[in-house]
Order: structure tokens, then C-alpha cells, then sequence
């Protein structure tokens, strides 16, 4: 006993002075690393004319002054101080590689930065984000993402009726069980060549020829700016539609089969058992799927970059999809790093919107 | 050579018409006569030659060449080096290459090619192999963050605006010049290509330009011609020679059948291609907007304001609109590649600009239907030419108009400024660079599979490659084809200027809008040249002025 309280006491027992040391190893370590930051910073503004050729040096700084954090909290707060050593890395981390990109990212995002411009990167204000406001192919890669977010309505439609099937007593429930989530398992660039540029080929395509023979002249599935949309939807959705059912499945296998056979002995339909009772039991589960659906459907670019680059006339451009080409084919970082950071904005907007609005709704159903 | 082209021509393939092709040049060998036999004498004449003893390795017809046949090459093509350098002269230096590893070809030939030089000057190359897709965004990463970690580079000259415009390449030694043999180079790959400001940075490595394809059954057809007739046109049905010929003919041929297949015309890439998918309007529009008596094309050389709103580029926009009711219903989402290889070889369409691949697969590839009836020319002519400096559309009195797009230009060995410091390193960088673009080893190249075409006057001597077995009908009609294009006096050479792709990219997303109907012609060609405006302001118009100028050796 007497051994575990001087154990406790050399942990939580900090004197003033190994606090003060310890406020001392931060406080330097803080110094170290933001003179490391002004020594890189002016040779790059090629004020000073010693320096590193690169930002590596930052990075050892940045590491030294994490350990010396972790020691400096041990020495200022004993116990406390060895427990946020726990949590330490994971923050230094988080700051690291998604804290620091995403600020720098808006710092780019205000900048001219053309990587074949002759004066490199330029800060420009929100030239970028006006050029945004004027740029209709922004617009209509907006306007077409909001098509193709309304679309999870039917794929949710169709996961839930699968779902249904695949929770009741069929033959060979598990074989198509694995069947129907064979889709997911599939790249969506090899979903875009084997289903978009092959089966449904123009020419020798048997989803083309199938067409033909039931009467469809000439099946282009992406000639027409619906007709492309469309096919591309499909696609999409049979991709992901086994990510929604396989959700709807396990809330169905989750809930409680007596609610459903006392409203069976109380006479309900099968219709109204499961309007009345499936389906307001499993909101929660759909919420939860829908909003994920939706945040995958926003990243939505693979196929349309595979398939059709976005045409007809920009008809199945995705947001993604033009950033790509912003970034890839025109080297435009600064103003596709606008774009993405605008995109990244909406996004939070409409999925924060949307779970207020779905717990609302899930509350006054149920 | 193209690795398909080398297959189309060796019989290498083991496949139904590799066997055909097979009977067939050895029918075409059982009856030939005194040339063919002349051509042997040669061979057997020259056993001592270095160009004969290469081009019997591994030999035409035995198989696709390995690594130790390229080896063998190179240690037989060192005489050149040999004669600048001495044995073990560069000890101890080590060089960087990056350059592209495309069907198993380019960095990897390079690397068999230069192991009898490690060897012989004792240097030593470490390699950075990368693959098409990946080119472009490590360059201009490279070059935007200061992190050229490379020595040598194989390169487009597209990109040359972004490399030797920033002064980060090596000025070509004279005795580089000499040991390559420049003045072997076809006319197109002379200066002003591979320079700026009158200094030469390139070694070619391989030569590059569209060229028309058709097919001689459709011009051949009695019934197509008969109701040519019919229809009230008072010329031949024959190959079009002029763009006006090849619209009136596609336009002709909508709803005929053909074999009772769907009769077609020319065929448009419709979708975009990465920036690749403007080369083919360009092709199109290089007779009616390239004028003879001026070298700018894509922009005014003074200024850089884009000519792609102008009379000639608008009208051959519309050329393209009119044309898509003719074409078959999916051309709207038909890139180039689709195009080419799963319309054109595959038996729809009559006619269509590409790169030599077409020629050199359609033999070879299994889905390819039109190996007997293909054609080669140099693309048409245009019956008038847009002159932008007066703005007047001018009949030449020579005829047509004709302006062979030389699209991509191919590619280059390049060495990078950064071993100007290193004088070693320098002379080794070059001297390797030297090696690879040697006279010699681009014969060979040539002629077998490496990803090249032939690119030097000497490359379309037909009595080579004939005492080497290569079939003389199809390489006199094919090389015939390129030598016509690259030696043309009027050829549209591509704009060498940092960020071309960049134009090229935003063109195809407006030329979409046009094509899908949201937008008139002239409208979109507005649009497009606003867009390449902004991009030539973002970049920087002074330099790019001088540079488009000094690309085009103004």
C-alpha cells in the first residue's frame, strides 16, 4: 500500500519547479519551431540566402515539438500529463495531415497558381471564387449533382424491396445475398468499362443489341443528354445500391419480429404492417443510409470521367468530375482548389442540413 | 516502329490473319522479280554494314526483340560514341532518366541500348519509369515545385515551351549534332523544332502527324458510284482529296448500305480526349486556317490572341456539326480511341485522321476487319485558305490548300540545365542522350517495335526494309503516306508553348457544348478563345508571345 502511494505521488506530485521546467520545454520547443518556420519562410520569399531547398526541415520541427509537448505535459501536470500522452500522437496527426492541408488548401484556394505559369503561385484574393460565381460549368455540374442526389430516392426504393426479399424465408437466401453485393465489390472504373463501354456499346454491346431486339432503333445510352444522365445514374446505382440494401438488411434482421406478428394477429395487411410498423421502425436505419448514400453520390466522378468525360455538352459532369479536369488536364491548382473548397463547404451545409432535417423527421414519425 | 505496325508487317502475331498476311508475302516473295532480288544482292553485299547487321537482329519475322537483342544493338551502334569518348571516361558519374514505360517499350529499350555504353564509359544510369498517365502531372509538378531530380528526359516537344522556355534544359553541344547526323532529320523536325531562340535542345527520337485513312472498298464500290451518279454529282466517286470532297461524300453516303452494312463517311471524335480530342478538329482545320505564307495558326504570333473564332476555324466547326446527322448515332461519346479502333478498324466509317497506329493495326488487330482495304494519303486539301492578315478567304493558285498536321511532333531526348554545373556529367548526360538518337539505332527503331516512328530521309529508303523482309506494297503506301506529310512545305507545326494542353482541354469542353447543341459555332469559338485568353494571361502573355514566336522560328 505504502509502495502504490509513492508510486502516485512521484506521478501527481509535480513540484513548482518541474513545472516551471516544464512550461520552459514547451515554451522553447513553441519558439524553436516558429523560428525554424521564419528561417524557411525567408529564404523561400528569397529574403534570406540560407535555407532549406524544401519544407522537410518544418517537418522534423514539427516533430521535435510534439515530443517536446508530450514532455513538457508530463512535467507540468504529472498524472494528467501522462494521460494526454494518449491522445497527443492522434492530435499531432490530425493537425498534421488534415488540420494544416485543409487551412493551406483555402490558402491556395485564394491564390493564382497555374503550375505552367512563368511567376509560379500569386495570391489573388477571391479573384478565384468570383471567376466560381461566373463559371457555368460549375453551375451546371451543381445543378447536375442535385439530379443525381435525387436519384438515391429510387436506389433507396430499390434497396429496401431487395432488403425485403432478402430478410423473408426464399431459396438460396445467402447465395443471393453475396450475389447482390457483388456490384459493391467492383472498382467503378472496371464497372465503367465492363457496363459503360462494353456491354452497353453502341455497336456490339448485348445490352445495345438487347435494345435493338426490343425495339429501340438506335440505343445510344450516351448521345442524349438525359439518356447519358440516366445511364449513368444506373450505373452508379448499381454500384451502390447493395451498400443501401445491405444497411436495410441488418436493421430488418435487428428488429423485433413480435411487433410485426401481433399486428398480424390484430388483423393488419401486409401492406399495413409494413407502412405502419416496417417502415417508421426502420427511419432511423434509412436515415443513416440515405445521408451516407448521398455523401458517396457527392464524390461521384469515376465513372463520368471513365465513360463520358462529362458530356454530352457537360450533360453528366459532376462537380468531381470537373475539378479533375480543372486539376489534371489544366494544371489550375489554385482555382480547382477553390472549387473543391467551395464543394467542401456545400457539402457540410447540406449534410449538417440534412441530419437536423432527418432527426426531425425520424422524431415526428416515430 | 509501333509494335502493332512491326507485327502487321513481320507476321509476328500468331493469329488467323497473321497467317494470311503470311501466305500472302510469301506469294508476293515467290512472284517477285528482279527488285526484290536486287535488294538480297544488297543485303548479302553489306553483311559488313552496321545498318544490315542491326536490322538482322533479332530479324524480321522471328519474334518480338528482347532485351539482350537490344544489347546487341546498342553495342553494335557504340562506334559513334566511341569516337567522342574515351574508355572509362565517365567513372564515377551517375545520370537520372525519366521517361515513359508504354508497352514495355521506350524506357526499357533505352535501358539495353545504354548498358554496352555504361559499360564502355564507365557512367552509370539510375531510371524513373512512368506510364502515360502519370507524365504530364510529374513534369509540370517537377517543373512548378523546383524539383527537376532528373538528368535526361524523354519528352514530347509539345512540352518543350514548359521545359526549354524555362530554361531548364541543356544547350545541345555542337558535337552532339554532329554525331547524331541532324541534317538526316525530315524537313518538320529541323529548326525551328527542338529549339529556342536559335538554340538546340533536342535529340528526335521519333516523328509524329495525322495522316488520312479510307477505305478502297468504298471508292471502289460500283453501286456507291453509280448512285453518286444518280445523285446528280458531276464528279468521280472517288477518295477525297479536299475537305469540301470528304463533307460531300460523308453527306452522300448517310443511309447507304455497304456489304449490307450501314454506309458511313468521315468519322468526327466527338468527345473529349484528355486534350488529345482538339488534334482531330485540328486536323480538319489545318487546310483552311494554316496559310502558305504564314507560319501562325492557333494564334496570332504577335499578340497570341486566339484565331480559333476566325472565319476558317468557325467554318470548319460547323463542318463538323453538319456532319454529325451523317455520322453513326453514338459519335457523341466516340473519343478518338473509340473512333478509331472500335469504329473505323472495325469496319464502320470511310474515312478518318489518326496517328500512323491505324495503319500499323489494321492487319494485326484481331477486331480490325478492313486490313485489305485500307488507304493511306496525306490529310485533304481545302478548296480555299482563311488568310488572317487580311481576312479574306484566298483560292490558291496552285490548287487546294493542303497543311499536314504534324500532331504531337513525337518525341525527344532532352538533357536538363542541371548538369551545366557537372562538365562530366554534362558531356555524359549528352553523350547518352547521343547514343539513343544515334543514326544508326534509329534505323532500328524504326523497324522494329519501340514505340517510334521513322522520323530521318534515310528511314524511307524502301530497299532496307525490303532486304530486311518487310513487305514493299504496304511500306511504300504507309511510309509514303508520312515521308509526304512530314516533308511538306505547308506544314501546321503545333504551337511549342507551356501549358498547351491547357488550350487544348478547355477547347474540348466548349467544342462538347457546340456538338451537344447548347452553343452555335461561332459561339463556342468564342468562348474558347476568351477561355484561351485567360489562360494565356494566367500564365504570362509576353513570354508566351516570345515563346510561340520563337517556336515557330519567327
Amino acid at each position: 500500500m505504502s509502495n502504490q502511494t509513492s508510486q502516485l505521488d512521484v506521478y501527481e506530485g509535480v513540484t513548482p519547479q518541474q513545472r516551471q521546467r516544464g512550461v520552459w520545454v514547451m515554451a522553447l520547443a513553441t519558439l524553436g519551431l516558429i523560428a525554424v518556420f521564419i528561417f524557411e519562410s525567408l529564404y523561400k520569399l528569397e529574403i534570406t540566402s540560407a535555407g532549406s531547398e524544401n519544407w522537410r526541415i518544418l517537418g522534423y520541427a514539427y516533430l521535435a515539438w510534439g515530443i517536446a509537448i508530450g514532455v513538457g505535459q508530463v512535467m507540468t501536470r504529472g498524472e494528467d500529463g501522462y494521460k494526454s500522452l494518449f491522445i497527443l500522437p492522434a492530435v499531432l496527426f490530425t493537425v498534421a495531415l488534415v488540420i494544416f492541408p485543409t487551412l493551406f488548401g483555402f490558402y491556395i484556394a485564394v491564390t493564382d497558381w497555374n503550375l505552367s505559369a512563368f511567376e509560379g503561385r500569386k495570391f489573388n484574393g477571391l479573384a478565384n471564387f468570383w471567376q466560381m460565381i461566373a463559371d457555368p460549368y460549375y453551375w451546371n455540374a451543381l445543378l447536375n449533382m442535385l439530379y443525381y442526389v435525387l436519384a438515391i430516392f429510387v436506389e433507396y426504393i430499390i434497396a429496401f424491396s431487395l432488403a425485403l426479399l432478402l430478410n423473408a424465408q426464399i431459396r438460396a437466401r445467402k447465395f443471393f445475398r453475396v450475389v447482390f453485393l457483388l456490384p459493391l465489390m467492383l472498382s467503378p472504373v472496371a464497372v465503367s468499362w465492363m457496363v459503360g463501354k462494353s456491354m452497353m456499346e453502341y455497336r456490339f454491346g448485348p445490352l445495345a443489341r438487347l435494345a435493338r431486339y426490343l425495339g429501340w432503333e438506335d440505343p445510344a445510352f450516351f448521345s442524349t443528354p438525359w439518356m447519358a444522365k440516366i445511364s449513368i445514374m444506373i450505373m452508379d446505382a448499381w454500384t451502390f445500391i447493395p451498400f443501401l440494401m445491405i444497411m436495410l438488411l441488418a436493421g430488418l434482421q435487428a428488429m423485433s419480429r413480435e411487433i410485426l406478428e401481433a399486428a398480424k394477429v390484430d388483423g393488419a395487411t401486409p401492406w399495413q404492417g409494413f407502412w405502419q410498423i416496417t417502415f417508421p421502425l426502420m427511419l432511423p436505419v434509412s436515415v443513416t443510409a440515405v445521408i451516407l448514400r448521398v455523401i458517396f453520390k457527392l464524390k461521384l466522378a469515376d465513372i463520368i470521367i471513365t465513360v463520358t468525360s462529362g458530356g454530352p455538352g457537360g450533360a453528366t459532369d459532376s462537380v468531381t468530375s470537373f475539378i479533375y479536369r480543372e486539376y489534371r488536364d489544366r494544371s489550375n491548382v489554385g482555382y480547382g482548389t477553390m472549387l473543391a473548397m467551395v464543394y467542401l463547404i456545400i457539402i457540410i451545409l447540406f449534410v449538417t442540413g440534412l441530419l437536423k432535417f432527418a432527426n426531425r423527421f425520424v422524431r415526428n414519425v416515430t | 516502329m509501333k509494335k502493332g505496325m512491326y507485327e502487321l508487317a513481320t507476321g509476328v502475331s500468331a493469329t488467323r490473319r497473321g497467317l494470311l498476311k503470311g501466305a500472302a508475302s510469301l506469294a508476293a516473295l515467290a512472284g517477285t522479280s528482279g527488285a526484290t532480288i536486287g535488294a538480297l544482292t544488297k543485303t548479302a553485299a553489306a553483311e559488313d554494314n552496321v545498318r544490315t547487321q542491326i536490322l538482322a537482329i533479332p530479324g524480321v519475322g522471328k519474334g518480338s526483340p528482347t532485351d539482350a537483342d537490344w544489347q546487341k544493338v546498342g553495342e553494335l551502334c557504340l562506334a559513334a560514341t566511341k569516337a567522342n569518348v574515351a574508355q572509362g571516361e565517365f567513372a564515377g558519374v551517375e545520370l537520372t532518366f525519366m521517361g515513359l514505360n508504354n508497352q514495355n517499350l521506350h524506357n526499357l529499350l533505352f535501358r539495353g541500348f545504354l548498358k554496352p555504353w555504361e559499360a564502355y564509359t564507365g557512367a552509370k544510369i539510375n531510371w524513373i519509369d512512368l506510364a502515360q498517365a502519370d507524365y504530364n502531372a510529374r513534369l509540370q509538378q517537377s517543373i512548378a515545385t523546383g524539383t527537376v531530380d532528373f538528368d535526361i528526359i524523354e519528352m514530347g516537344a509539345p512540352f518543350e515551351g514548359d521545359v526549354c522556355g524555362k530554361g531548364l534544359a541543356s544547350v545541345m553541344p555542337d558535337w552532339v549534332k554532329a554525331q547524331i547526323d541532324m541534317d538526316d532529320y525530315v524537313g518538320y523536325l529541323k529548326a525551328p523544332v527542338g529549339t529556342w531562340d536559335g538554340k538546340t535542345y533536342r535529340i528526335s527520337i521519333d516523328g509524329d502527324c495525322h495522316n488520312f485513312n479510307y477505305r478502297t472498298d468504298y471508292f471502289a464500290d460500283a453501286d456507291l458510284a453509280k448512285a453518286w451518279k444518280e445523285a446528280g454529282n458531276t464528279t468521280e466517286w472517288a477518295v477525297p482529296t479536299t475537305w469540301q470532297q470528304v463533307q460531300a461524300a460523308s453527306k452522300f453516303l448517310a443511309g447507304k448500305k455497304i456489304g449490307g452494312q450501314d454506309a458511313y463517311g468521315y468519322l468526327d471524335p466527338l468527345k473529349g480526349w484528355g486534350g488529345f480530342g482538339f488534334y482531330f478538329l485540328a486536323s480538319r482545320a489545318t487546310a483552311a486556317v494554316k496559310h502558305p505564307e504564314d507560319k501562325a495558326w492557333l494564334f496570332d504570333a504577335d499578340t497570341m490572341k486566339p484565331r480559333i473564332n476566325n472565319p476558317g476555324w468557325v467554318r470548319t466547326i460547323q463542318d463538323v456539326l453538319d456532319l454529325i446527322p451523317s455520322e453513326p448515332k453514338d459519335q457523341l461519346n466516340a473519343d478518338p480511341g473509340t473512333t478509331g479502333f472500335q469504329q473505323f478498324l472495325a469496319g464502320t466509317g470511310s474515312m478518318l485522321s489518326w496517328w500512323g497506329d491505324i495503319g500499323s493495326s489494321a492487319k494485326t488487330s484481331d477486331s480490325s476487319v478492313v486490313g485489305d482495304t485500307i488507304g493511306f494519303s496525306i490529310l485533304p486539301g481545302s478548296d480555299d485558305v482563311y488568310n488572317s492578315k487580311t481576312g479574306a478567304w484566298d483560292k490558291l493558285a496552285s490548287g487546294p490548300n493542303f497543311a499536314p498536321n504534324m500532331a504531337y511532333i513525337g518525341w525527344g531526348v532532352y538533357v536538363m540545365a542541371r548538369v551545366d554545373s557537372d562538365e562530366k556529367k554534362k558531356k555524359a548526360a549528352w553523350s547518352a542522350a547521343a547514343h539513343l538518337g544515334g543514326k544508326d539505332i534509329s534505323l532500328w527503331c524504326a523497324a522494329y517495335p519501340s514505340g517510334f516512328q521513322p522520323y530521318r530521309q534515310s528511314h524511307f529508303d524502301t530497299a532496307e526494309w525490303v532486304a530486311a523482309g518487310y513487305d514493299e506494297t504496304f511500306i511504300k503506301d504507309y511510309l509514303g503516306s508520312e515521308a509526304d506529310s512530314y516533308n511538306h512545305p505547308n506544314a501546321a507545326i503545333e504551337p511549342r508553348i507551356p501549358g498547351i494542353f491547357q488550350y487544348y482541354s478547355v477547347a474540348e469542353d466548349e467544342l462538347a457544348k457546340i456538338y451537344a447543341g447548347k452553343a452555335t459555332a461561332q459561339e463556342g469559338a468564342d468562348a474558347i478563345a476568351a477561355a484561351w485568353d485567360k489562360i494565356t494571361d494566367q500564365i504570362g502573355r509576353d513570354k508566351q508571345v516570345a515563346l510561340y514566336k520563337a517556336s515557330l522560328g519567327m
